[in-house]
């Protein structure tokens, strides 16, 4: 029999490439200065999806919730095998905390209908909270294993499961459905397969198609715009090249839950923290170079 | 996330300045029939198709840097293991990089879609062997075995194709070629393994293979004397083995260099094997094919490794310093640098010339074979071409054979010395790099092999031809038509060689056969530097630098050559006295 698992990837912007211009003068992050790139932990859940369905068949579902440009990494699900790609994308979810987020995920895996498995990264490297995976497995009602390493089994509507605890493992039963964050030892993502990137790199979302419209034919009247966005959403579609996309209504959020009203992480305060570097010092490789070194490492409070 | 493609700025320059459009268009068939559908893989223009080549590209300089380079040391230090039962078992951090290989479906890089190939044309798959070569020279003598596959597409029947071709592609197989035998290494006309067929007509074979690389892979095509009665290359046919019981590895190479490479000698103990085209074809034309790719391959290897080994010791000179400077500000240093990096672009322009020229070749003679065209003047000029590029192509493939493996040598041997008493120690990369290098002018035919193939194009017209055409590019930049002078001066020089030795006979154009093929080599090469500099201000130093050194070796090579100094041949015995 097969599983299918749905994998929630998400587009951040690339923390480990910054830049001097990552951050505003006011303290928020500067998305244009970043380039985004696919968050690195979900690859390794997408990884750990696409291994299950290659040992014991059934799909893979990817799902993404963020803006437009967040098709970028629902495509290379696309190149690296996922079956089914779905952008959840709406003005309304803007500014969305971990609770909200989850709201809407858990939302979007409903729709889905039927799973057996979720995956999720161990955590972004964005916001760094590790959060989303365990609050949609709350909302959900199904068992989490977070931190995981191996899945070790899968039988009987059952998984045996080892997770990390810091400094040793522990090995769970869990029955399915079940939510998974994965660690990036637990597999080697694979690469993007070069037939599939030939075929999906030309997959989009309605969105896209309305942005490629509007920005090939500025000068057409809505009417015209409005013909040729349904012929280019067909033309995708019977080429199983659309990624789906869908908004608050179609997975019928409560809105009161999603963006700023379902968010109730406040922030504190940002600090904007640059650091100068002032020279350097030569320390000589001998006793008393070193001597000296560790003396002033000591005396500035940086060793106690 | 670091890219060997993508960090690679001549590479990335030569993409564009070799307009891959034009063979795009040829190894689709002018994309026929792919309008509007869009559905599959197939792209749909010429842009379509060089987007696939950059992202396909992209692909393998992202497993090379980041999954197969991490692993080459590893992979040098332990090798792979030959078991009691014949079979051979690869080291780890190997199949692990076959295995992202074949997950990005670059192991059928070159054959058709219907297979489940790329389809992509020789020149992307030279550019993706360097690119794999830089991480692991060793992992390219897999990788780079394609063009076993190729041969089985080229020439087989379509039972075989069926049976084999898409298990290539998803990376299921591996491939081998088993020319050499023990006695029979650079002369293959003397290949004594035989092929004989059993009562039920099925060819068997029996004997011994020697220096077989990746000889423990699936299929093995072997070159067989069906014919025993015919004593040369006529009497030897292709098949095709499969690993089995009665094929078996007795020996692994213990080599200087590429040791992640299985090498092998095979026992063949009556191995059941299929023909493979036409009996006695198997030399004279397919083998001659298949190592016209190979060279090829070789060449870009030779690329590959020589960037790796110009890298560490560019970074070396960079952050290294004695008398209070960066050694790099040393002028002998700086010197080896320079000369280190002209030489890699230098070889590169030579290698992607050749391979654009074997598409154009490979295109061309697909389109007169399979659909050709009723027009008689098309048809015409396509058979004219079709001679054109042969021709060149038998001058350029052993030209940029020995001239990247020569090159390689070299940048891998200054590198090291860049690097002093740490180059020679195992703690850097570079000692690898040049025992890596150091196969490259040996297998798929020696250098002095190479100059052999070469010198006939040399001096048949073939460079002639090339340089004509060349020198029909103006310049109306002072500078570029003052180097194309210059170029022009050595070309004549050439010429008088040439005209000097055919004077003289045969065993002369021999034994000067490598200067020729240098000179010849300097003015083709110059010329494609010019071409380079005509649309990037940096290569212009790199053109003029290189033309500038050149020509006055090409000069001295050639007094030397129209000396007449037979000595060498004449006073053999003295110079090298008997040995009892």
């Amino acid at each position: 029999m097969g599983y299918h698992s749905v994998v929630c990837v998400k587009q951040v912007p690339d923390t480990a490439n910054i830049t001097g211009e990552a951050m505003k003068a006011d303290g928020t992050v500067n998305r244009a200065a970043l380039p985004t790139v696919f968050n690195p932990d979900d690859l390794h859940a997408l990884e750990a999806a696409l291994d299950i369905r290659e040992r014991f068949g059934g799909a893979v579902t990817a799902v993404s919730m963020g803006p437009l440009a967040a098709a970028e990494v629902l495509r290379e699900c696309l190149c690296r095998g996922a079956d089914r790609a779905i952008l959840i994308n709406d003005r309304r979810a803007a500014a969305s905390d971990t609770l909200a987020t989850s709201y809407i995920l858990s939302r979007a895996v409903t729709k889905i209908g039927s799973f057996d498995l979720i995956f999720c990264g161990r955590q972004a490297i964005d916001g760094d909270t590790a959060q989303v995976g365990p609050q949609l497995a709350e909302k959900l009602g199904i068992a989490q294993v977070t931190y995981t390493e191996r899945l070790l089994e899968l039988h009987d509507g059952a998984a045996r499961v080892r997770r990390s605890v810091g400094n040793g493992w522990e090995v769970l039963d869990v029955r399915l459905p079940m939510l998974l964050t994965i660690l990036d030892t637990a597999n080697r993502p694979r690469p993007s397969a070069a037939r599939r990137v030939m075929r999906f790199k030309r997959a989009r979302t309605a969105g896209e198609v309305k942005r490629e419209v509007e920005a090939s034919q500025p000068g057409a009247s809505p009417g015209d715009r409005e013909c040729e966005y349904a012929a280019g959403l067909e033309s995708l579609k019977m080429r199983g090249l659309l990624i789906e996309q869908w908004d608050l209504d179609d997975i019928r959020a409560e809105l009161q839950w999603c963006g700023i009203s379902g968010s109730p992480t406040k922030v504190y305060r940002v600090q904007s923290i640059v650091l100068t570097k002032e020279g350097f010092k030569e320390v000589q490789a001998t006793e008393e170079g070193i001597r000296t070194m560790v003396h002033e490492l000591i005396v500035e409070h940086t060793l106690s | 996330m670091a890219n060997f493609f993508k960090d690679n700025e001549d590479i990335q320059f030569l993409f564009e300045h070799l307009d891959l459009r034009e063979i795009a268009t040829a190894q689709e068939d002018g994309f026929v029939g792919h309008e509007g559908t869009g559905a599959g893989e197939a792209p749909t223009d010429a842009d379509d198709a060089v987007d696939n080549y950059r992202r396909i590209l992209a692909i393998v300089g992202d497993l090379a840097a980041n999954t197969v380079a991490p692993a080459a040391e590893a992979v040098d230090h332990e090798g792979n293991r030959l078991n009691d039962d014949g079979t051979v078992t690869l080291n780890a951090d190997m199949r692990n990089s076959l295995k992202a290989l074949a997950q990005a479906d670059l192991m059928g890089f070159t054959l058709p879609r219907r297979f489940g190939g790329l389809n992509c044309p020789n020149l992307v798959y030279a550019m993706a062997i360097e690119i794999i070569s830089r991480a692991d020279a060793s992992l390219m003598n897999i990788f780079g075995l394609q063009g076993i596959a190729e041969t089985i597409n080229a020439f087989a029947d379509p039972t075989i194709k069926d049976e084999y071709l898409p298990r290539f592609a998803r990376g299921e197989l591996t491939g081998a070629m088993a020319l050499t035998e023990p006695d029979a290494g650079s002369d293959l006309q003397s290949v004594s393994l035989r092929a004989w067929q059993d009562t039920d007509g099925c060819w068997r074979l029996n004997g011994v293979k020697r220096f077989i690389t990746n000889g423990c892979g699936d299929v093995v095509l072997t070159l067989a004397r069906s014919e025993p009665e015919l004593k040369d290359g006529r009497g030897l046919s292709l098949f095709l083995a499969e690993r089995g019981p009665r094929l078996k590895v007795r020996r692994l190479e213990n080599k200087l260099g590429l040791h992640g490479s299985p090498t092998c000698e095979l026992v063949y103990d009556d191995v059941p094997a299929k023909l493979i085209g036409e009996r006695q074809l198997g030399l004279i034309r397919y083998v001659v094919s298949l190592m016209n790719g190979a060279r090829i391959g070789v060449a870009a290897q030779a690329l590959g490794i020589a960037e790796a080994a110009f890298r560490v010791a560019r970074k070396y000179a960079h952050s290294r310093r004695q008398f209070g400077v960066a050694i790099e500000r040393l002028p002998a240093v700086a010197e080896m640098i320079v000369e280190m990096r002209i030489a890699i672009e230098a070889a590169r322009a030579l290698v992607y010339e050749t391979s654009r020229f074997c598409d154009l070749e490979q295109n061309n003679h697909r389109v007169l074979e399979i659909d050709p065209p009723t027009d008689a003047d098309e048809l015409k000029r396509r058979k004219n071409d079709a001679r054109t590029y042969k021709r060149l192509n038998g001058l350029l493939t052993p030209m940029c054979k020995y001239y990247a493996s020569e090159m390689s040598m070299r940048v891998a041997n200054d590198a090291l010395q860049v690097l002093g008493g740490s180059g020679y120690m195992k703690d850097y990369p570079i000692e690898r790099h040049l025992r890596d290098a150091r196969i490259t002018n040996i297998y798929e035919g020696t250098s002095q092999l190479q100059i052999v193939a070469a010198v006939r194009g040399v001096c048949g017209g073939a460079f002639e031809k090339f340089v004509d055409e060349l020198e029909t590019r103006e310049y109306l930049d002072k500078d570029l038509h003052a180097l194309k002078t210059a170029l022009a001066a050595g070309r004549v020089s050439v010429a008088a060689g040439i005209a000097f030795v055919k004077a003289q006979g045969g065993d002369y154009m021999d034994l000067y056969g490598r200067k020729l093929v240098d000179g010849a080599a300097a003015v083709l090469v110059g010329h494609l530097l010019l071409r380079q500099a005509a649309a990037n201000d940096r290569k212009r130093l790199v053109a003029r630098r290189f033309i500038h050194t050149h020509l006055p070796t090409l000069e001295r090579d050639m007094t030397l050559l129209r000396s007449g100094d037979r000595s060498v041949l004449a006073e053999f015995a003295q110079f090298a006295p008997a040995i009892s």
